[in-house]
């Protein structure tokens, strides 16, 4: 079992002919996910390495391949255009890897989603990669294992580190998301935790976040109510300055909010094992989990 | 990026919010002129990103044309918060009957614009929101419908009793989400906003963030920014494509990914080291991108080590291999380097780095106790 996505998942690329849309659509494809169509306007009819047709439209593109998911490369200033195009033509889960959507596009996208009962993941984010089953986004493949951990990061590369630390110990992975760095998305800690919880396969729950806002408080909060399963979490940015934007657009200290201390201690209210470095994962989990 | 007060105002100008007059100058002389043109007391205002210029010196009220100047000499040039004012605003001092605040921010909460007012105008929000938070008032604004006339009626009544200014403070309020809306904004906001003993509702200062995202489709923002306000080495960083904010430790950092970069600042802190700086050198990385990394660390003379954090996903380890070894057979390092690469054509890197004479690690935490331990020893 896994979260969100699975061995039949069949999968749309939005921006398939681009410079990271083709490259990770090759990735995909050589790990095996369902890759069953890609869009790119104008280039309708052609083949994609002899192997996935290409359409004009994602309206083309559900009607002839029956896809249920989409993943969008598109340069940032065509990204909320791609959401509403994927949401329109019935896709059910849409991941947004492109960077720099605007804060003000996603108001108006979000509540749309919600209309249309979609999941977005991103923007800004790595994707989710089932191990073994399906792999949508950039998540390199070859660090993932097949398992029984269910990871959700608001990162990318950190959450690499963490997997590559997972997977060296022998403890793989049911599902990792990336949710993205953005301060507006539209998957957050919650909604992971949530299913990770009611994922039978799914037996401790690694949570990777970072300065700013307040999702990594709110998860706690979520996991001390509703969450049974051992849970470990990370926090990066513990000497991040305030009123600085940590490369990702969400990851700001605001005034007096948002700093990785009040993360840290919200986890540890919520009984959440709090790791001092990604290294400490494997110990933690064994830790919670024995 | 952060606007200056002297645009922020002309912005809300232009959506039709009463601003007083207002001039800006470079040099005490243009103080002198701007107040004489006014022919009423002034007040001189230094221009910088930062908050806390009242308190700083950097605005001063001037009663004729002889202490304009000489208010302007005092703050040309000087120093707020690290840093140097450029420009000042000279405005006309006004009468103030009553200050109130009214801004919009994108709430992550919500997911929405809310728009915020309090009739405790004048002072920081920030302290208003901590200290007596009952008297904020807030509306998430639909993005679809936009502030409805209404809800700025109804949020106007919060600050005023005279219906007079309840219509003009609504309007504004409804102008004030246009200049947001038009200004690709992530705030907005006027601090404070006044009655004048004549009845009028005017904004007195004006503070915009703008969201960087907006920027490409946005050329007339875009040419706002004012690249003497900002550290040189982060503009520099900014052309190069890499994300860089200066930190006041000895280990210079250079790494791929905002986590990941923060994650490894934290670690150095944890093995007793103080990171010089944040930086991220992106997803797709290019021997390029490394260089101008190197080169931006290497300038602050704090820096000490060097280390290199790189978990190869789209970035390849051998661009960053490529890379090091470019930068550094141009001008040899004069501080240490330790470099941890892992992933994406890592045995490539190995080798590129080993022929070059550099050792390459694959563990994190052994890379950073070795880099903190070096610069250490150098200190």
């Amino acid at each position: 079992m896994s979260i969100f996505i699975n061995s039949d998942t069949k999968l749309v690329v939005q921006g398939i002919t681009g410079r990271d849309g083709s490259f990770h659509t090759k990735q995909m494809l050589a790990y095996g996910t369902k890759v069953v169509a890609g869009v790119t306007p104008g280039k309708g009819g052609q083949q994609f390495e002899e192997a996935v047709p290409v359409f004009n439209t994602m309206a083309d593109a559900v009607a002839e391949t029956g896809a249920d998911t989409s993943v969008i490369y598109v340069p940032s200033r065509f990204a909320a255009d791609a959401i509403f195009e994927a949401a329109d033509a019935g896709i059910r889960l849409i991941v947004c890897i492109t960077e720099g959507v605007p804060v003000l596009e996603m108001t108006r996208v979000l509540p749309y989603l919600r209309e249309c009962g979609v999941r977005l993941v991103g923007p800004n984010c790595p994707g989710v990669i089932s191990p073994g089953q399906s792999k949508v986004g950039i998540i390199p493949g070859q660090i993932c294992q097949e398992g029984a951990v269910g990871v959700v990061s608001r990162s990318g590369t950190l959450t690499y580190e963490i997997i590559h630390q997972l997977s060296n110990h022998g403890l793989g992975q049911t599902t990792c998301v990336g949710i993205g760095g953005d301060p507006l998305i539209g998957t957050n800690f919650i909604d992971c935790l949530e299913a990770f919880e009611h994922d039978p396969a799914t037996e401790t729950i690694v949570m990777i976040g970072e300065i700013g806002g307040t999702d990594e408080q709110q998860a706690a909060e979520y996991v001390a109510a509703h969450v049974s399963k051992p849970v470990v979490g990370f926090i990066a940015g513990q000497t991040a300055p305030p009123g600085r934007r940590m490369g990702h657009a969400g990851a700001i200290i605001s005034g007096s909010s948002g700093t990785a201390a009040e993360k840290v201690a919200a986890f540890e209210r919520a009984g959440i094992g709090v790791m001092q470095r990604p290294a400490e994962v494997v110990s933690l989990l064994e830790e919670r989990a024995s | 990026m952060n606007l200056h007060e002297f645009q922020a105002r002309a912005l809300l100008k232009a959506a039709g919010i009463p601003v007083p007059e207002g001039e800006v100058a470079t040099t005490p002389d243009e103080v002198e002129a701007i107040a004489k043109r006014l022919g009423v007391g002034v007040v001189v205002k230094a221009q910088v990103h930062t908050g806390g210029r009242g308190k700083a010196g950097g605005v001063k009220l001037a009663k004729d044309p002889a202490e304009a100047r000489a208010h302007g000499e005092a703050i040309l040039g000087m120093q707020i918060k690290g840093l140097t004012v450029e420009k000042v605003l000279v405005v006309p001092a006004t009468d103030i009957a009553s200050e109130s605040y009214v801004g919009i921010i994108v709430d992550r909460a919500s997911q929405r614009p809310v728009m915020m007012v309090s009739s405790a105008g004048g002072v920081d929000i920030e302290q208003v929101a901590a200290e007596t938070p009952e008297k904020i008032h807030k509306l998430p604004i639909d993005p679809r419908f936009g502030l409805l006339p209404h809800q700025a009626m109804a949020l106007a009544f919060k600050l005023y009793d005279d219906l007079s200014h309840v219509r003009q403070a609504a309007t504004i309020m409804r102008q004030l989400y246009v200049a947001f809306l038009q200004a690709g904004a992530s705030l907005a906001e006027i601090n404070p906003l006044i009655t004048t003993p004549d009845g009028a509702v005017v904004a007195l200062d004006a503070k915009i963030v703008v969201d960087d995202n907006e920027l490409d489709r946005r050329p007339n923002i875009e040419q706002l920014r004012d690249a003497s306000s900002e550290d040189p080495s982060e503009v520099e960083a900014r052309d190069a494509g890499l994300s860089y904010i200066k930190l006041d430790g000895n280990v210079g950092c250079c790494v791929n990914g905002a986590g990941l970069a923060m994650a490894t600042m934290d670690l150095v802190k944890f093995y007793g080291g103080d990171p010089a700086n944040f930086l991220d050198i992106g997803g797709s990385s290019s021997p390029e991108k490394v260089v101008a990394a190197l080169n931006i660390i290497t300038r602050d003379p704090n820096v000490k080590s060097i280390l290199f954090n790189i978990f190869g996903g789209i970035t390849r380890c051998d661009d960053v291999a490529n890379g090091i070894v470019t930068a550094t057979k141009e001008t040899a390092l004069a501080v240490p380097v330790v470099i941890r690469l892992t992933g994406t054509n890592e045995e490539i890197a190995v080798e590129i780095l080993t022929k070059a004479g550099f050792e390459a690690l694959t563990d994190m935490d052994e890379a950073v106790q070795q880099a903190v331990k070096l610069a250490r020893e150098a200190a």
